[in-house]
């Protein structure tokens, strides 16, 4: 208790000191933010440690910690929803440019970022961390390390989400896509991240297991790279002590090359080896069957995290890059075709013997379908990372449509599927509220993103054509404007399949929370063939 | 120890690690998977050999043939230009008028104006050259500078109203309230007996008020039947196209404000054979005059 109230009452100094000396609105809110957040902390410690005893470090029958990863579920959750609901609010302007209202706060320029980090960071992240944690702790039969560390994971990182969030519609930026916060919310990250990989470092260092299972290798890959990836693409001057505003390291194409050697590997590291980790988990789990091919996950996996790193520069095609960086880029992103694909193949063949299962467990079908897309955006991704495909996709809607089969396809429905799983399990009751509420979510979103994706393929590729159609002449065919004009329909139509995603996390929303208030749908079950009810539907295991 | 275990259900064994009652089976890896993966990276060693790929200490390898994507898009950019040389040349030397009656001209000058229309002139005129308030229709016969063919060169090449181009075209309305030339009451006036030009007035009693002012004041440029002058780049006042909206309160808000659309000297912006093709594109829109 004495030792916690230490940094603690720093921090709250550090934002007072922050928000009294303010050079601009932004470091002023976010001063003041900070020295309430560490209030706040500070009267959460004293009520943990003086009210019930343990009250802050629960403990499983097992001795787990679930505390934090019951927070995880609920912090996923809402999280989720409003990265989905900003996108499309974002989609909405895209198709109906009244919609940005000529406010600085509600343009689109501030909520992308919005979106982006909203669904990256604070829906992926929260969910990288609730699994990780359940999943080290069940693999490794061992207590997460500390007792206080892994809540300062947990609510500094939601610091983190509130700090960049707020920022951005402030109008707080440093350019860098997906690294948008400024110098000060980098750092405080970078605080929030090393107690991160401590206590997942020291939870497998207590283990009991002899070896390290395999979800554990892509969650350490994921903790230790981000690090990585955040230090150096962050490196900035900042103006002054107290002010937003700073200046980058890098220069010219060295710093576009800093930015997409740290976006590409965000995407890589935070949205593929991280949550290749939580399949690893919860498909054989869901499944209960064993994972497929040992030898499979240890090639594809030291393959992956080699080959990914490299494969950056293919997001710079076309450019000032050098042309051998984006030979290098560009043929590395083709190597890391297969060892992509290998996950998909230990997930996908893991189901063998199960398959049936498909037909009565929703939540086993979101596990399936989400390997499925992670399998077709792993494959359009080095498609696209060749450089005559390139130089018809690049910038175009195509880029969008692909992410977006990568992030609702894989990183959403994973997700969907991990928190089903652990939502009844976290809140100690036997069943989810409902199995049947899970197969509408698991409808709309594939159909959601099956729509999203199509018309962003449409369009994007339609747009890369009207980009370099020549007359007989040798005139360019089409003005900008004309290519604006022609993608609205497919605008209007990701729109709808936006809306689809968002309507499914809502039901998830619904679902999870009766089912965290213990009630129980009267439904009438799947039918099922070999398995009792209860097997199906997730009971403790 | 390990203990090595069977799967029931495919007869595969397992590699005896068991996690929170995770098994794991003891699969080969797949072969057409290892063999996609051994044969992607023979490509692309391949591929390196043969492209720009690897940094040396101040230099890099060159690949087979010396590759840089520069030199690609300057070769381009050259066959482009060679494609189209023959067309730009006779341009280039042609009259305006010569290339509205030469057939194979015309095609190729109308393509590369509305090209050129369509990525310089589109954000104010329009993609249909429609305009919009203050940016004049194209389409129609009316033609605030004049709408010959040569008189729309000039325009194109010089501009108007811009501090760029000494030769651009120059007017300037008086902002007859802001200037105190007229009071409130005569604005509305003449205003109505403007309206009254092309029938559309609405007080007959305040348009004859204002139909001395307006000859005092406003028919020295936009003529005593309200018919506008091309010289001075006065609009008609006797018809119902208006470029700043042509209802009451507009016309009271040029009176007393005045307006000055002002249009960049593309003259020194484009190649002159451009300007000619744009020329030749904006007159075969309007009324051709």
């Amino acid at each position: 208790m004495g030792l916690i109230a230490l940094p603690i009452g720093f921090c709250a100094a550090i934002g007072l000191i922050l928000a009294a000396n303010a050079q601009d609105t932004a470091m002023y809110v976010h001063g003041l933010m900070f020295f309430v957040g560490s209030i706040l902390a500070g009267f959460w410690v004293i009520k943990s440690t003086t009210g019930a005893p343990k009250a802050a470090a629960p403990k499983t029958p097992e001795g787990f910690n679930d505390g934090v990863v019951r927070a995880g579920v609920i912090a996923s959750t809402f999280w989720g929803i409003v990265g989905f609901l900003v996108g499309v609010i974002i989609a909405s302007q895209l198709a109906f440019p009244v919609l940005n209202f000529d406010l600085p706060w509600t343009n689109f320029g501030r909520l992308r970022p919005l979106h982006t980090s909203a669904v990256i960071f604070a829906f992926g992240g929260n969910v990288l961390i609730m699994t990780s944690f359940y999943v080290v702790q069940r693999t490794s039969g061992a207590r997460l390390a500390g007792n206080w560390s892994p809540w300062f994971v947990f609510w500094g990182y939601q610091m983190f989400i509130v700090l960049a969030a707020s920022g951005y519609l402030l109008g707080v930026t440093q350019s860098k896509e997906y690294a948008e916060p400024e110098w000060y919310v980098d750092i405080w990250l970078t605080f929030v991240w090393v107690a991160y990989l401590l206590v997942f470092l020291a939870t497998l260092w207590k283990r009991k297991e002899p070896h390290i299972y395999v979800a554990n290798w892509f969650f350490l890959a994921f903790i230790v790279t981000v690090a990585l990836l955040h230090l150096v693409n962050n490196l900035t001057m900042p103006v002054s002590f107290a002010g937003s505003k700073s200046y980058i390291l890098w220069s010219g194409v060295q710093d576009a090359l800093v930015q997409w050697w740290y976006g590409h590997n965000a995407v890589g590291f935070f949205l593929t080896a991280g949550f290749l980790g939580i399949m690893y988990y919860f498909v054989p789990k869901q499944a209960q069957r064993p994972v497929y091919s040992y030898r499979l996950s240890i090639v594809h996996f030291w393959s992956l995290i080699f080959l990914y790193i490299w494969a950056g520069p293919h997001h710079l095609h076309y450019t000032a890059l050098p042309d051998w960086a984006q030979t290098l880029g560009m043929t590395f992103s083709i190597m890391l075709w297969m060892p992509s694909w290998g996950g998909m193949i230990n997930g996908l063949m893991t189901l063998s013997g199960a398959w049936d299962k498909l037909r009565t467990d929703p939540i086993l079908r979101l596990l399936a379908v989400s390997i499925a897309f992670y399998g077709m955006s792993t494959f359009e991704g080095p498609l696209m990372a060749i450089k005559e495909v390139n130089a018809l996709s690049h910038y175009t809607d195509w880029t969008i449509g692909h992410v977006h089969s990568g992030a609702l396809g894989w990183v959403g429905l994973v997700s969907f599927g991990a928190i089903y799983y652990l939502a009844p399990r976290m809140f100690n009751v036997t069943r989810l509220y409902s199995v049947r509420m899970v197969s509408w979510h698991f409808w709309l979103a594939t159909i959601g993103i099956v729509l999203y994706a199509a018309a962003m393929w449409v369009s994007g590729i339609m747009q890369g054509l009207m980009w370099r159609a020549y007359d007989g002449l040798g005139f360019l065919q089409y003005s900008f404007a004309e290519t604006v004009e022609a993608m609205h329909p497919f605008y209007v139509i990701r729109l709808i399949g936006g809306l689809m995603f968002l309507g499914g996390a809502l039901i998830m929303a619904y679902n999870v929370y009766r089912t965290a208030k213990g009630d129980q749908r009267t439904e009438q079950p799947y039918a099922v063939s070999n398995a009792p009810q209860a097997q199906v539907q997730g009971a403790v295991s | 120890m390990v203990e090595q275990q069977h799967d029931s259900s495919t007869e595969t064994p397992t590699t005896g690690h068991v996690w929170d009652g995770i098994r794991e089976l003891d699969n080969p890896m797949p072969r057409w998977w290892l063999t996609i993966l051994y044969a992607s990276i023979i490509w692309s060693i391949g591929y390196m050999l043969v492209y720009p790929a690897w940094p040396l200490v101040s230099s890099y390898t060159k690949g087979f043939f010396g590759y840089s994507s520069r030199a690609e898009v300057a070769r381009d950019m050259m066959e482009a230009k060679e494609r189209q040389k023959g067309n730009l040349d006779k341009l280039a030397t042609a009259s305006l008028e010569e290339i509205r009656t030469d057939p194979n001209m015309l095609e190729f000058a109308m393509a590369g104006g509305r090209a050129a229309f369509n990525v310089n002139c589109s954000q104010c005129h329009g993609s249909g050259a429609q305009g919009f308030v203050g940016y004049p229709n194209l389409n129609d016969d009316e033609w605030l500078w004049g709408g010959s063919i040569e008189a729309i060169h000039r325009t194109i090449t010089h501009g108007v109203r811009n501090a760029d181009d000494e030769d651009a075209h120059q007017s300037e309305m008086p902002a007859f309230l802001k200037d105190e030339i007229l009071t409130r009451g005569e604005i509305n006036d003449v205003a109505e007996f403007v309206l009254s030009l092309s029938g559309g007035a609405s007080d007959d009693a305040a348009a004859n008020r204002g139909r001395g002012p307006f000859g005092e004041n406003c028919s020295a440029c936009h003529g005593d039947q309200g018919q506008g002058m091309v010289d001075l780049g006065a609009p008609a006042l006797n018809n119902r196209i208006w470029l700043y909206g042509g209802d009451k309160p507009a016309l009271i808000e040029t009176i007393s404000y005045s307006r000055k659309g002002v249009m960049p000297a593309w003259g020194k912006i484009l190649d002159p054979t451009v300007v000619k093709q744009l020329a030749v594109y904006v007159h075969s829109l309007g009324g051709g005059k």
